[in-house]
């Protein structure tokens, strides 16, 4: 059973939708014991890192995502998911999970494209990905699969070999890090069309 | 670099779509989960729904729609028309749609958009704009006003101001619409597009008037669009999203290819 863990971040049903329709059984839960006894979990959500955590302490799910990460279980997260288990975040300065070394960072607004037109931020809609490394969630992705952003921070790990893929936005991003059982996409994998869910199939049946 | 979006939007009266299509493949026309499920194979980047159920007691259909279609494709779509209150877009987010569209209620009450975007977060608020050209007219120097009721009644609005208002207030999104256009397939408003595409710093999706693949192009450059909607021409099958994208790719503009 895949634990989708509810720390108030968002609508968490469209990514049960996706893992349903690969045929897989999931829950989504704010339990810290379920969440730290989950074979393994999955932490979507939008929104602010800070208020994330908040409330992720609040419900003690910060030492569950804590032991199942000791305990080697499987663990995804997306958009939000990926900034918070960063040290810090950028945004109000929030004491993140600290998974990862490193911080989570906002996009400057005066990034401008090689046209010289301003870059909007938030980052949102369709960009492209390049893996920085081999990995079994990445088994299948192509050099010119797109996925879905909707974000203004992203996460800088301070060792390159956690940064698992990166994508242009007026500056070169991580846009996939991890290490060990964890592994995390800025992008939304529930809302990326065939890629996106090959990445979470690909979850699915990880034994890292 | 973000790709250009091509959105495909449908009509939906009481669970339907309203225009036939001349599909192959044994897709049935009327039925928006199809449809939904054909453009989500086809390429499409997001979809939009629009409801058009004259009465408000048959939305239960249109929300029945939204949840299988959030079952069937996994790509951003919105829901638009109708949506009057808080409760109306928190129902069809729930129900598994990635942004709501407003239009004439924001007109009547601009606090729909600050109230959706801090309950949801802007990138759920997309902004349904109507627009008709007026030309020299006081109290709208843009010459584009803001309209309701499919361009029957005018509000005295000025376009442009009406835009910056509501990226204010916290829209996401803006999708623009010339009333003009719409349904000529001669072309989007390219002037009106530029106009509000250049002011603001939100997403611009054009709206109304395509009828080939070289109007999208035009609107995507000329007109500085982040995103195109697209109706008939795909839904009488004169042309399809993979041809729609490798013209564009010709042409030099960033597009996804699925």
């Amino acid at each position: 059973m895949i634990s989708i863990v509810d720390y108030g971040a968002g609508n968490l049903t469209s990514v049960q939708r996706a893992v349903s329709h690969l045929g897989y059984e999931s829950l989504i839960t704010d339990d810290p014991d379920r969440i730290a006894r989950g074979d393994r979990i999955i932490f979507p959500g939008v929104g602010a890192a800070g208020s994330a955590m908040e409330v992720m302490r609040a419900r003690g799910i910060d030492q569950a995502m804590e032991e199942v990460f000791k305990k080697g279980n499987p663990m995804l997260g997306i958009c939000v998911g990926c900034q918070i288990v960063m040290e810090r975040s950028d945004e109000n300065s929030a004491v993140c999970l600290g998974l990862i070394p490193g911080y989570a960072r906002m996009f400057s607004g005066k990034m401008k494209d090689h046209f010289g037109q301003r870059l909007k931020v938030p980052h949102m809609g369709w960009n492209g990905f390049s893996p920085k490394t081999e990995h079994r969630l990445l088994d299948g992705i192509g050099p010119t699969d797109e996925f879905y952003f909707v974000h203004s921070y992203f996460p800088e790990p301070a060792a390159p070999e956690n940064i698992f893929g990166t994508t242009l936005y007026g500056v070169e991003f991580a846009s996939a890090v991890g290490r060990d059982n964890l592994f995390a996409t800025q992008f939304h994998l529930e809302k990326s069309g065939r890629p996106g869910l090959l990445i979470l199939k690909n979850f699915c049946v990880w034994e890292p | 670099m973000l790709s250009k979006r091509i959105i495909p939007c449908l009509d939906v009266r009481e669970g339907r779509t309203t225009k036939g299509i001349k599909f192959e493949n044994n897709v049935d026309i009327g039925d928006p989960v199809e449809m939904a499920k054909f453009y989500y194979e086809a390429g499409a980047d997001e979809l939009v729904f629009y409801d058009i159920t004259a009465s408000h007691e048959r939305r239960d259909i249109m929300i029945d729609v939204v949840k299988r279609v959030a079952e069937t494709i996994f790509i951003p779509f919105s829901v638009g028309g109708g949506i009057r209150t808080l409760q109306d877009m928190r129902t069809v987010l729930l129900a598994g749609a990635e942004k709501v569209s407003v239009n004439s209620a924001a007109v009547k009450n601009p606090d729909i958009i600050s109230q959706g975007a801090k309950a949801f977060g802007s990138q759920c608020v997309v902004l349904g704009m109507d627009v008709k050209h007026v030309g020299n007219k006081p109290g709208i120097p843009s010459g584009y006003e803001i309209v309701i009721n499919g361009g029957r009644t005018y509000m005295g609005m000025d376009a442009l101001e009406w835009a910056l208002r509501g990226q204010e207030l916290g829209a996401g999104e803006i999708c623009l619409n010339s009333i003009d256009a719409d349904g000529t397939k001669t072309g989007y408003e390219l002037n009106l597009t530029r106009l509000v595409s250049e002011n603001v710093n939100i997403p611009v999706i054009a709206s109304g008037g395509a009828g080939t693949p070289g109007h999208i192009s035009d609107v995507l450059i000329e007109g500085r669009a982040d995103a195109a909607l697209i109706a008939s021409m795909v839904h009488y099958g004169t042309y399809t999203i993979s041809l729609i994208k490798e013209h564009l790719h010709e042409q030099g503009i960033k597009v996804r290819r699925a």
